[in-house]
């Protein structure tokens, strides 16, 4: 560098300024959330977890759990005598579209039910009867035994007493995808508060860079509001995509109101922000900061109905399911956007939210250390 | 104003046991450039960073332009310029964005361009801070100290890692900084910078300060002028010594890594009668060199130790 070279003599160093400019109230606010959107925005990884994982998981989720067209179930039968009789009698039996059958030996058949690729494994008992092999805590495993046997029974001469008849529903509203995508969106409101504030947080700290910043005049309430503002510009991002990918990909319908659903992901993005300060208030290190929130969201990830509801678990555990900030947030949200319910209607919800996140917040203030 | 950093007796223990700072008093003047000098762990970071209000004191009295940090940090904030000994500053932020970042905090920064101009960063200016050399991210540590226009500078070891050239470069924007009325605390372990850079010093240890006043008066009263060192044939033991104490004009002997040395006034005196006793002795003498004596001599006939050990 030729400048560098040339020797600096100290009369020259400082020439007359240029006029200060003053600064306002807000200058440190808009500067600080300016150069956390520019690192984000120059963060790669940031950009992959933040807008293109949760689409690529609603996709590879949606696309495995899609409904299988008219509720196909898969069966084998078991090779030798009769087995071609039990596949002629489904074959001309009312359920012939619902049910796909193969034939094969007894160990390829009854592998191919343990790995569950079939429902089902039917063997002829070689007196004209058959025996079922079935997994009654499989629940297409249970309906389809009924099916088969119902195909087999009316194909060998039974007469119902009753004419009935099914209508299948896969309408958009009731499918897997249209419960995942809400539990999704969730999941990542409270992923992107806890990384990107807790874990931020304890990186700046142990960078020493929160102590210089409050060794200036900075107010350390702008710091935290634009850390917090920095995350909801980017929770609306991707509230958006989602739901955008939702009803492009899958057509899934959104009932409730865009301002709705926006406010109740700005309520979550602030209460889990209040989580992830308090988990960031004392960990020096990133490595205990990445333990610490993992330890605090895997009940969530297990508990707060993100890929399953949360109705299986037992009953006795279903308060402190409800209690917890993520399942307020995943029904609030399911509530919203499959049901239209209004804001009003989730007041009970929203409340847990605020509590969780205000009661985080004001012992966070107690506990914080900037140094 | 006259005085405007002083502290009573400062003590700081970490974790109730580990006694970084040990009863420590200073009174820093009005344009002053005062240094701390002091070897690793002797305490230096504890006492700035005291002063500069980022830790709480176990004991003691802090006042800064005649504040305390209880009662008006707002406003000492503004005027102070503080460098920290490790800050890593976001990587993906260019320096003009991290100048200007740190300008906004204040009420009247000075112009970011100028501080990149006086630093000279200024072609560096659209650069990731992850991708500048070590010497130019020192430089731009001190320019977020400098954007905020302080009344007074704290540098924690801001040429340590530094080429030469970069430290003089350093060294002079520091000069200018006093120059235009400015005050300056500086930790350092450079016996070289503290000498040239510093009006006044203190020598810290183990918690203390040992010795304070201007580099040149600290030679003078503690390191003699002079320093002789001399290696003879055959082992120089402790009855050599006491010869060696007793030539003329010899303040102090001690030995270092094989070799002899003498604090001395007037090395014309005691060189001739130094030659004399070693042929007295029928030794020969191996090695001999004179030097001025430095603040190194000053620490290690305080302490008896190097202030490096290299
Ligand atoms: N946060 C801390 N917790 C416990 N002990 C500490 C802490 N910070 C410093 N110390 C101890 O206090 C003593 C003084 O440390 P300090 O950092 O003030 O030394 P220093 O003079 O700045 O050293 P260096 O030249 O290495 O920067 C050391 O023994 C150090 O181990
Ligand atoms: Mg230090």
């Amino acid at each position: 560098m030729a400048v560098s070279e040339q020797p600096v003599h100290p009369a020259e160093v400082r020439k007359p300024d240029t006029p200060a400019p003053r600064n306002g109230r807000w200058s440190g606010y808009t500067h600080l959330l300016m150069a956390r959107m520019k690192e984000l925005q120059r963060e790669p990884e940031v950009i992959f977890w933040v807008f293109v994982f949760p689409l690529l998981l609603a996709l590879g989720l949606g696309i495995a759990f899609r409904n299988k067209p008219a509720d196909v179930t898969s069966i084998v039968i078991v090779a030798g005598p009769g087995a071609e009789d039990a596949l002629a009698m489904i074959r001309r039996s009312p359920q012939k579209d619902s049910i796909h059958a193969d034939v094969l030996d007894q160990a390829k058949a009854l592998q191919g039910f343990r790995l569950g690729k079939y429902d089902l494994a039917v063997e002829p008992d070689g007196r004209g009867g058959f025996r079922y092999h079935y997994d009654p805590s499989r629940q297409e495993s249970v309906l389809s035994r009924a099916e088969v046997d119902d195909a087999l029974q009316i194909a060998a001469g039974r007469k119902d007493p009753l004419p009935t008849s099914g209508v299948s529903s896969s309408e958009p509203g009731s499918r897997y995808i249209d419960f995942l995508i809400p539990g999704l969106l969730g999941m990542n409101i409270m992923n992107a508060a806890m990384w990107g504030i807790g874990f931020a947080l304890v990186e700046m700290r142990q960078r020493k860079l929160l102590k210089r910043f409050v060794a200036t005049p900075m107010r350390r309430s702008d710091f935290l509001l634009a850390l917090t503002s920095s995350r909801l510009v980017l929770m609306l991002t991707e509230v958006g995509l989602l739901l955008g990918f939702g009803a492009l990909i899958f057509q899934m319908r959104i009932l409730g109101s865009l301002v709705s659903i926006l406010l109740l992901g700005a309520v979550g993005a602030i209460s889990f922000g209040g989580l992830g300060l308090l988990t960031a208030s004392r960990a020096q290190k990133i490595e205990s900061a990445s333990g610490l929130i993992n330890v605090v969201m895997m009940p969530m990830w297990v508990f707060s109905g993100v890929f399953f509801s949360y109705e299986r678990f037992p009953a006795l555990l279903q308060p402190f399911i409800k209690a917890l900030p993520l399942t307020a947030l995943n029904d609030a949200l399911r509530a919203t956007i499959l049901q239209g319910a209004s804001l009003g209607s989730q007041a009970g919800r929203l409340l847990i939210l605020v509590l969780w996140g205000g009661i985080s917040f004001l012992l966070a203030l107690r506990l914080f250390r900037w140094t | 104003m006259g005085t405007v950093i002083q502290c009573r007796d400062l003590r700081k223990t970490y974790d109730g046991r580990v006694e970084a700072v040990r009863g420590l008093s200073l009174a820093i003047e009005t344009g002053e450039c005062f240094g701390l000098l002091g070897p690793n762990g002797a305490g230096k970071t504890t006492t700035i960073e005291i002063l500069e209000g980022l830790l709480e004191p176990t004991g003691g009295q802090v006042s800064i332009l005649g504040h305390t940090w209880q009662e008006n940090a707002r406003e000492l904030r503004e005027w102070l310029g503080i460098s920290l000994q490790e800050t890593r500053l976001s990587e993906k932020l260019t320096v003009r964005e991290t100048i200007e970042l740190f300008a906004s905090f204040y009420r009247e920064p000075r112009c970011s361009g100028d501080v990149l101009e006086q630093m000279q960063l200024s072609e560096k200016g659209d650069t990731w801070v992850g991708k500048l050399s070590g010497g130019q991210r020192q430089r731009l540590a001190v320019a977020t100290a400098l954007v905020g226009n302080p009344k007074i500078l704290f540098l924690d070891e801001p040429t340590t890692g530094l080429d030469p050239q970069s430290r003089r470069q350093l060294w002079d924007i520091i000069r200018a900084f006093q120059q235009s009325g400015g005050t300056v605390l500086l930790t350092t372990h450079y016996m070289d910078e503290a000498e040239r850079l510093c009006d006044r010093l203190a020598i810290v240890d183990y918690g203390k300060i040992i010795a304070e006043g201007t580099p040149a008066d600290l030679i003078e009263r503690l390191g003699g002028h002079h320093v002789v060192e001399f290696a003879v044939s055959g082992n120089s033991n402790g009855t050599a010594l006491e010869v060696w104490r007793g030539l003329p004009g010899v303040e102090s002997v001690r030995t270092d890594d094989g070799l002899v040395c003498l604090h001395v006034h007037e090395p014309h005196l005691t060189i001739p009668a130094l030659l004399d006793a070693v042929d007295k002795q029928h030794e020969q003498l191996l090695h001999l060199t004179t030097r001025q004596a430095s603040l190194e001599d000053v620490f290690v006939r305080l302490t008896g130790r190097h202030l490096r050990e290299e």
